[in-house]
């Protein structure tokens, strides 16, 4: 039995050498250790530490795991030191693109463009490009049309810990016009 | 001069519908369909005026809002029985607050990606440049790899005895990219004169790649290939 002092260090140093999140199973599977609640726990912890010193990292729960992220609260002097970081958003085209895909995968262009009312197929090509969306298989209709979904990188670039996280489709109220 | 601007404003008709609606306060449940028509169709004669580049969706949309139109106009057909009868605008009214909803899911999104753009996490391994991010395919080296050869078939050269193993080439291709982040992909292949050569030069180079010593990447889809060296490789 590993004592738990030492779990945490071995997390921590996974956490900060690996530049993607790492999930509970993932970090179990390389420390060995069969009981999820313990190793949760120790990440828990973990996390709580770096918050209590005021750290200007945060062990993030994001994209199904866990990854060491800076603060935002600091972002302005990791920018001084790394310049070259573009400032590259997402057009408005593909955030509404994302959001159909995000709520109604799998989904195909067909079905993406009903709901937009125009082309689609150039924001589609970006998403994959950038890794947003990945095809996942293909829909038994005939000419067995592609169908798309979100992926961890979806996750990763919104903050979000799974697809739970953004509010369900009956939860956003738009707003009211007239 | 005749040119074109991109229309950015306007995600396409539903958002344009919408706007006219948000703008005049008017109720998606009961579009007064004659004004929102004009409304529609003086926007897409500023379009043409201002030589902005529409998209075609534009005009069926300006087509089922005249055909909606004229169908409220028409008397019901006598046979229709009372509770059978539909407003004809009762799909686009659907479709507008379908899209309604995800315009709002996506500025939820939009929100997000503000916030998570201040977090930054380690940075990957393999060396990024700017805007060579998208991972060149077999099929993208492949292609890269046929102008190779065809240029090299038109150069006339004298045929040389030379022989090279896909070892020797590996190492080579690393000194070349020693010092260096990235080459061109062409680059490597200069100075091997005989498609022998050349072709043991892109074995080398797809060993390189299987074992990720190296990465081949492009900023566009079919675009220029760059070789970059694993970061693994630089810290050595």
């Amino acid at each position: 039995m590993m004592e738990k002092e030492k779990i945490k260090s071995i997390i921590e140093c996974l956490l900060f050498f690996s530049d993607k999140p790492l999930s509970i199973d993932k970090l179990a599977e390389i420390i060995e250790i069969e009981n999820r609640e313990e190793m949760k726990e120790a990440i828990e912890e973990l996390e709580r530490e770096y918050e209590l010193r005021n750290s200007g990292l945060q062990v993030l729960n994001i994209a199904e795991g866990y990854q060491f992220c800076t603060r935002p609260e600091f972002s302005s002097w990791v920018r001084r030191l790394y310049k070259s970081q573009t400032t590259f958003y997402l057009s408005l085209a593909a955030l509404e693109t994302l959001s159909i895909i995000a709520y109604k995968q799998p989904v195909t262009r067909a079905e993406i463009e009903k709901i937009r009312g125009v082309d689609t197929s150039y924001v589609l090509r970006t998403l994959l490009e950038r890794k947003l969306i990945r095809i996942s298989g293909r829909k038994k209709l005939p000419g067995r049309p592609i169908i798309y979904g979100t992926t961890q990188e979806f996750l990763r670039y919104f903050g979000l810990k799974d697809l739970s996280e953004i509010p369900s489709l009956d939860e956003i109220k738009p707003p009211v016009s007239g | 001069m005749d040119y074109r601007v991109r229309l950015e404003v306007f995600e396409g008709p539903l958002d344009l519908l919408l706007h006219l609606i948000k703008k005049n306060e008017l109720d998606i449940f009961n579009i007064p369909i004659a004004e929102i028509t004009a409304d529609y169709l003086n926007y897409i004669k500023l379009f043409r005026r201002l030589n902005l580049d529409f998209a075609g969706e534009f005009l069926v949309m300006a087509s089922t809002l005249i055909h909606i139109k004229s169908r409220m106009l028409l008397p019901p057909a006598e046979t229709v029985e009372e509770e059978e009868l539909e407003d004809p605008r009762q799909e686009l009214a659907a479709r507008l607050l379908e899209y309604q909803k995800f315009k709002e899911a996506a500025s939820i999104l939009k929100e997000r990606e503000a916030i998570q753009r201040n977090v930054y996490g380690r940075l990957p391994l393999i060396p990024q440049d700017e805007d060579y991010t998208i991972e060149a395919t077999l099929f993208d080296l492949l292609d890269a790899f046929q102008k190779v050869v065809i240029r090299a078939e038109k150069e006339v050269r004298e045929i040389i005895q030379e022989d090279i193993s896909i070892e020797d080439r590996i190492r080579e291709i690393l000194n070349l990219l020693e010092n260096k982040r990235f080459i061109n992909f062409e680059a490597i292949f200069t100075g091997q004169r005989t498609k022998r050569l050349l072709i043991v030069t892109f074995l080398a180079l797809l060993e390189l790649i299987r074992l990720k010593r190296v990465f081949a990447r492009q900023a566009e889809a079919f675009g220029v290939i760059r070789i970059y060296r694993a970061r693994e490789e630089l810290l050595a």
